[in-house]
């Protein structure tokens, strides 16, 4: 489909210029429209509600395993009617549980805050804020959302098989995850988990490679790469990491199904499984895989956490009436975390029995992380310094954001330091730093994307009342679920275990456990608001009527309200100035497609 | 019933709160964008500033209640251990002035810029030296804090003291099985298709001569205090990992590629059980790296005593091949002529 052409189409202008054929394809029937949509903003919603269906069952999935940390003695005869055999009397069996921690764990980190964060704000900001009517391939584009749609029905069915889905850990480190006697859910589950997978890099490969091209190749008149809002910049930096870290997770996985299936020993190596007996396999090193995965694992924090980075940087600039303070700065930062994001990876390996000195050079190597990250953070604190702070909610979960990125990333420093992970490796510590740092901040990003860009989605506003209600209820839940867990970590109180109580040096915080449950399930219950609120105001909400509700100077804001397939109804404008400008000159903000007046100063 | 009950009371709160939300939305229209807009600032505003000392009266609460129940306020039990908690403390002075400060001034600045009408925003790009200075000083903190992590971990993964106890530790799901070289000081060989999960539980081999001392055990280790012990671990199965809590290390066993960690305790376990209170305490080795449906309760025990009692603990072991072949057992009472079949087969293995 032509770009003029989709133009054309939504103006209801008579189709000169190309064929017959050509026009009758653009007829939307609501396959075309909703179903195999081309356009990139129809593939960002279908992104951003797949992705909000995933977080709701992994929202659920950690509420029934909470169920079992906070109550371990009690049983739930509801319980055994949902899960069936894997709740025997109202209680999760620990099978269960492990396959609900794992399927928490995967779905979390690829499907909701990689498929939905960057798929939804790349697919949907891109093409809006460069200045371009649609991706560089929109049917390739198209392919990405299905190959995710696909990898979820396959991990969706995995549930439903009769040894359960994979329960080693969303890691899936070999051998637990290679034999299919070590585990009942290293049998059809795990195989399932790895086609499933699979495609979801196929997935991530043909989105990741229309944002990039788009982003260098399709630009607007006047829009250098200086120009671009941060957003674009760090979504720019997301695909990028991507694209080359994803292909070496697929080689991971391809050498974990020869060593499932056809008798390979890339992974094993000297093993005697309990009931079977000594396996044949020898030579292989269980530690090539970590190194495999990991080489995507933490680049892939960085792709759940740079979309949110961005989209902060753009809303608490909006929202305070200020120029986002150091924008090079901000890209450089950008830059430098995209590139240490590939030469830390072995930190996630301290005791598996590296080699020291390897070791010291990922400390080194992480610890420097602290450095760019340090310098967003104070960028953002001297953005809202002498501001004019509207507290839209996407504001307020923006600033939630920086509080929970200052948090989670200052514990960054400890874990990285290898000295203190050798204590603190695999403890309630790591669950508390990643879940804060990675986990509910990039959500809190999402949550004030989805906030800041509704009205540009749907052409009318979420409710207000209920953001506020969301915001504060989710950010005080999300220290107090969180933050007491550094102390558990401090015990030394290993993750995934199912039960404490056997445990002389673990068993002491069972108060707390139920404390943080009870939390869990509020914070939970507050999720749906925001759905009701979601759904409902696709069709109910309160209309947009100015093109530019929140006064911004990008360009998504120049097109209509409910902007068709193309984009801008005429020329797609021209950009003369950085998206910055806000509060200069005296004038409250002034877009990208204003021209520079004869008497502007010439900051930036 | 009850359950029908609650859902229908859940629903109800639901309704309730989205009414709500649409009636203040209906007012706030009626009240036109500006006001409403200036009143949500004036509440949002001032929850910030609450949620901030809020913030910090919860995380002295917090504190209060559960630090006592850390590794932390019970002290380390092995020079290792010390070193981590020292470095802990360090790292959490600098940490935490980083903390709170930013902390502050994030809150104090949403509450103190909030939109006014009679003032403008400050039109502030960018300052050189601002963000010199911002990289400058975490540089600087971060050198210090490689600097004390390296040192120590260069020492804790050091060679062990020549005089260590050395012992192996072999992970499987879901225990830990302890081999001792015994008098010779030298594990015999081992290969993992001689494991026999009755009798050679890790696969020693029996030909080697020094094999024949070697000790094993199940689920309790004994070490020394003030004595190094260094651990060669390795697993039979799935990846496991020795978490030792109260001595601040912990290393995984991997099958196939044998790791090591050393240590030197320096409390006994009674001296433990006096120093926390608890009459249960013992030294838990936890399994830190999930290994299947059963990782939850893959405990083993470190019993650390004087040298006086582990010579009295070790006189007591036999060596595993009186167990295996315990026809060669010069202790043993003399064995009946009719186990003879059974020894012939033992030994084909």
């Amino acid at each position: 489909m032509s770009h003029e052409a989709a133009l054309h189409n939504h103006e209801g202008h008579e189709s000169h210029g190309h064929d017959d054929h050509g026009h009758h394809e653009h007829h939307d029937t609501f396959l075309t429209k909703y179903v195999f949509s081309q356009d990139h903003k129809m593939i960002a919603k279908q992104f951003l509600i797949t992705g909000m269906v995933w977080a709701v069952l992994g929202g659920l999935m950690s509420v029934l395993f909470r169920l079992q940390l906070g109550y371990p003695d009690s049983s739930f005869p509801w319980l055994e009617s949902l899960l069936g055999k894997w709740a025997k009397g109202g209680q999760i069996t620990p099978a269960a549980y492990y396959a609900l921690v794992t399927t928490h764990g995967t779905v979390l980190v690829f499907f909701v805050l990689t498929a939905g964060l960057s798929g939804t704000f790349a697919n949907f900001l891109i093409p809006l804020q460069i200045g371009a009517r649609d991706m560089a391939s929109p049917f390739m584009n198209m392919l990405s959302y299905w190959f995710f749609f696909t990898a979820s029905m396959i991990m969706l069915s995995s549930l439903f098989v009769e040894t359960g889905p994979f329960s080693g850990g969303w890691t899936a480190y070999p051998p637990l995850s290679a034999l299919h006697d070590a585990s009942p859910g290293s049998k059809t589950g795990m195989d399932l988990w790895l086609i499933s997978m699979a495609l979801f890099v196929v997935s991530s490969l043909l989105g990741g490679l229309n944002y990039i091209a788009t982003i260098l190749n399709m630009r607007t008149k006047g829009m250098t790469m200086t120009r671009l809002p941060l957003t674009i910049w760090a979504l720019f930096f997301t695909a990028v990491l991507g694209v080359l870290s994803f292909p070496v997770l697929l080689s991971g996985l391809i050498l974990l199904i020869f060593d499932r299936n056809f008798g390979t020993s890339f992974y094993l190596s000297d093993i005697f499984v309990n009931g079977v007996g000594a396996l044949s396999n020898e030579g292989g090193s269980a530690i090539l895989y970590q190194h495999l995965f990991w080489f995507l694992g933490h680049p892939e924090v960085y792709i759940i956490l740079l979309p949110a980075l961005g989209m902060v940087s753009e809303i608490i600039s909006v929202n305070s009436r200020k120029p986002i303070f150091g924008y090079m700065a901000m890209l450089g930062s950008l830059f430098s975390i995209a590139i240490l994001a590939f030469l830390v990876w072995a930190h996630h390996m301290f005791v598996t029995g590296l080699n020291p000195f390897l070791g010291s050079v990922f400390v080194l190597l992480t610890l420097l992380i602290a450095i760019p990250s340090g310098i967003k953070v104070f960028n953002w604190l001297t953005t809202l310094w002498r501001g004019n702070i509207r507290f839209t909610p996407g504001m307020l979960f923006a600033i939630g954001f920086v509080s929970l990125f200052i948090s989670g990333g200052l514990t960054g420093i400890w874990l990285g330091n290898a000295a203190l992970d050798i204590y603190l490796h695999d403890s309630y510590f790591v669950v508390a730093h990643f879940h804060i740092v990675m986990g509910v901040a990039s959500m809190f990003g999402m949550f004030a994307g989805v906030y800041h860009w509704y009205p540009k989605m749907y052409g009318r506003y979420l409710n207000n009342s209920l953001g506020y209600l969301h915001f504060w209820i989710t950010f005080a839940g999300a220290y107090l679920i969180f933050w007491p867990m550094h102390y558990q970590g401090l015990a030394g109180m290993p993750r995934r275990y199912f039960d404490f109580s056997i445990w002389e040096s673990f068993k002491q915080f069972a108060d707390l456990n139920r404390f943080i449950s009870t939390v869990a399930m509020i914070v939970f219950a507050t999720q749906i608001l925001f759905l009701i609120n979601f759904f409902y105001s696709i069709f109910k909400g309160r209309k947009v009527t100015v093109l530019n509700p929140w006064e911004a100077n990008t360009l998504e804001w120049t097109t209509p309200i409910r902007p068709g397939h193309g984009n801008w109804p005429g020329e797609i404008p021209e950009v003369h100035r950085w998206p910055y400008d806000y509060s200069k000159d005296g004038h409250d903000f002034i877009p990208q497609n204003t021209p520079v007046g004869e008497d502007e100063s010439s900051t930036h | 019933m009850s359950l029908i009950l609650s859902v229908t009371i859940i629903v109800f709160i639901y309704v309730v709160i989205f009414q709500i939300a649409k009636a203040s939305e209906y007012v706030s229209v009626l009240k036109g964008e500006e006001a409403s807009r200036q009143q949500n600032n004036k509440i949002n505003g001032f929850l910030m500033v609450t949620f901030l000392v809020l913030g910090f009266v919860g995380i002295y609460v917090c504190n209060k209640v559960y630090y006592g129940k850390t590794q932390l306020a019970q002290g380390a039990a092995s020079i290792q251990g010390e070193k981590v908690d020292e470095m802990l403390f360090i790292t959490l002075i600098v940490t935490g002035i980083v903390f709170v400060i930013t902390q502050i001034l994030l809150f104090w600045f949403a509450y103190k810029y909030q939109e006014d009408k009679n003032r403008k925003a400050f039109f502030f790009t960018h300052s050189t030296k601002l963000e010199l200075l911002w990289t400058a000083i975490p540089a600087i903190a971060l050198t210090v804090l490689v600097v004390f992590g390296l040192r120590n971990w260069f020492f804790f993964t050091s060679e062990a003291p020549k005089n260590a106890l050395v012992v192996e530790v072999t992970g499987k799901q879901f225990g830990w099985i302890f081999r001792y070289p015994g008098k010779d000081a030298v594990f015999g060989k081992k290969y993992y298709k001689n494991i026999d999960p009755a009798t050679n539980s890790v696969g020693i081999v029996w030909d080697d001569t020094y094999s024949k001392d070697d000790i094993l055990t199940e689920q309790t280790m004994y070490v020394v205090k003030g004595k190094p012990i260094k651990l060669i671990l390795g697993s039979r199965d799935v990846i496991h990992d020795v978490g030792l809590t109260h001595f601040r290390l912990k290393m995984d066993a991997v099958p196939g590629i044998p790791t090591t960690m050393w240590f030197t305790p320096i409390y006994t376990t009674k001296e433990m059980r006096e120093k926390t209170g608890n009459p249960n305490f013992s030294y838990e080795i936890s399994c830190d790296q999930i290994c299947g449906n059963g990782h939850y309760s893959m405990k083993g025990i470190i019993e650390v005593v004087d040298q006086e009692e582990y010579d009295m603990w070790m006189a007591k072991q036999k060596p595993q091949y009186f167990t295996a072949f315990p026809e060669k057992d010069p202790t043993a009472v003399p064995v009946a002529a009719a186990d003879t079949t059974a020894k012939v087969t033992t030994a084909k293995m």
